[in-house]
């Protein structure tokens, strides 16, 4: 397939959902509207949302605040588990200890933090972003803790018998292996460092997107929630495209057909 | 015999292995000896080549001298001195990949100086030239796997002869090449080796291209507890070209003796395998 027929095809999978929606939810069928407005809104309404959002500039203090929080988590979650994950692997006996432990804190459903993290870090952003570390620490952590775990033994005996100390072995062989396992992972960490902000200033915020979803929501403001949703999902993708180019300039060296989903 | 004695006399040999036994012990608790009251010498400058059927522990052997394994009997000197730990003085060609996949050629080869503290831009121009020695001198900046099975391998001799081993220990290093890459592979090393005839132990489970490329053939038999059970000394004057030397009459004859010896073992390896 062509990327201009791809692109086409693509558009036209969202025109026909859109006019579908205005459609059902304006046009009677029968005598009847088959998707009442007041629960679904309709595509016009909610543009007019995101519009008056964009004009009067209030979205971006909420993009920039789970922007922020997403940041933050994603970077604070990483090295926990860049740290964590090495020292695992390289103690065996240490990760046997924390083994259930860890399993069992990862087996949580993180939701469950939210009011606490919110009763102790209050409702700022820091709440958010420790719900957001939560998720990305444990992706982190498994992914680094696996890379350490799986060098080739061929490579290692190679760079052992290249003259390299435990050092240098570090830093040529056991750390890039470990980072190229959570490049891998990076559009799986960054999403959830995103769904961890805005899950969280959905439960109780002052600000950003799960904050603007959930006050429409509270006044029955269908178009506000898919108006919400909406710019959510466009800020997630542009965020994954960007998390692309990263990714494509940091894992050079590996071959295409092998990479790991 | 006289020969071998004053050797030993005037010089220490590369690799002395005396009564080596190797054993794994195995999940089930129990012991496998791979290798049995195993001695081998290899003079310096002496290309030795170990043949055996599969199985029976030349990489187990190649191992012990290169000290990433340690033996459960029996001596290991290199230059007349026992082996703590790793070899040093050894250069290893794996028979697997083993290049750095997250490093292009240049820093594959120029890794080895790097990490012994030779400066970044020294390092990397030697490597350079060692590339060019090795005809990749236009592949500095592919990554691994953009390289074929044959242009790895090139690398892999580079970045461990760039370092100057005075061993070079080489596991079946062309087994996954296709023959007639084999050949050139197998030309190229002896090229590199003539320069400065470093102590040579090559594990291979081709006959011919061990006559082709050694000064020694020595075999070993089947596993388990493997030995050595012939040497065999190649008296084909060099330089060598591998693929004309094969069709010399005194290579034929070699090949036909020592394959009598060899074939009894490779049978009974498979015996043994069956049986199992």
């Amino acid at each position: 397939m062509s990327r201009v027929t791809l692109t086409a095809l693509q558009v036209m999978v969202a025109v026909v959902s859109l006019v579908l929606w205005q459609l059902l939810t304006t046009v009677p069928v029968f005598g009847r509207v088959l998707l009442p407005p007041f629960f679904f809104s309709n595509p016009l309404d909610v543009a007019h949302q995101v519009y008056i959002w964009f004009s009067t500039g209030v979205i971006w203090k909420h993009l920039w605040v789970t922007l922020i929080e997403a940041v933050l988590a994603f970077f604070i979650g990483s090295i926990g588990g860049v740290l964590v994950g090495f020292w695992f692997a390289r103690q065996p006996r240490t990760a046997a200890v924390f083994d259930p432990y860890v399993k069992m804190a990862n087996a949580l459903p993180r939701v469950v933090l939210a009011p606490i993290f919110t009763l102790w870090l209050g409702l700022g952003i820091w709440s958010k972003v420790a719900l957001g570390v939560t998720l990305v620490f444990f992706i982190v952590f498994f992914n680094v803790y696996q890379g350490v775990k799986e060098v080739s033994p061929t490579v290692l005996a190679n760079a052992r018998m290249l003259g390299m100390n435990e050092r240098q072995l570090m830093r040529h062989v056991y750390w890039p292996s470990a980072l190229s396992w959570m490049f891998s992972s990076l559009h799986t960490s960054v999403g959830f460092a995103v769904v961890g902000a805005v899950v969280g200033e959905y439960l109780g915020a002052a600000a950003g997107l799960g904050y603007l979803i959930q006050q429409a929501e509270g006044i029955f403001d269908v178009a506000g929630v898919f108006a919400g949703m909406f710019v959510l999902a466009a800020f997630v993708i542009v965020i994954d495209s960007i998390v692309t180019v990263i990714e494509k300039r940091l894992l050079v060296w590996r071959p295409v057909a092998e990479a790991r989903p | 015999m006289p020969e071998i004695a004053r050797a030993q006399t005037d010089a220490p040999s590369a690799i002395a292995l005396a009564d080596v036994d190797v054993a794994f012990r195995l999940a089930d608790g129990g012991v496998y000896t791979a290798v049995a009251r195993a001695s081998l010498d290899v003079a310096d400058g002496e290309f030795v080549a170990i043949v055996g059927p599969t199985g029976c522990g030349k990489s187990t052997l190649l191992n012990i001298a290169a000290g990433l394994l340690a033996p459960a009997g029996g001596r290991v000197d290199i230059f007349g001195a026992p082996l703590p730990g790793i070899n040093r003085q050894a250069g290893y060609l794996f028979q697997a990949d083993a290049l750095f996949p997250w490093k292009t050629s240049l820093e594959n080869v120029a890794i080895g100086l790097e990490t012994a503290g030779t400066p970044q831009a020294e390092a990397r121009e030697r490597a350079q030239a060692w590339l060019t020695r090795v005809g990749l001198g236009a592949f500095g900046d592919r990554y691994p796997h953009m390289l074929s099975g044959g242009q790895r391998k090139r690398v892999g001799l580079a970045q461990v002869l760039i370092r100057d081993p005075k061993i070079l220990l080489m596991d079946e290093p062309f087994g996954p090449l296709d023959a007639q890459t084999r050949q050139i592979m197998g030309n190229l090393l002896l090229d590199l080796w003539s320069a400065d005839r470093k102590a040579v132990l090559f594990v291979t489970h081709d006959l011919e291209e061990a006559i082709a490329l050694s000064d020694r053939v020595v075999i070993m038999s089947a596993g388990p507890a493997a030995r050595i059970i012939g040497d065999w000394k190649v008296p084909l004057p060099r330089p060598r070209d591998i693929s004309e030397i094969k069709a010399e009459p005194e290579f034929q004859k070699l090949h036909r003796d020592i394959w009598q010896m060899l074939k009894a073992e490779v049978l009974k390896g498979y015996a043994q395998a069956e049986g199992v």
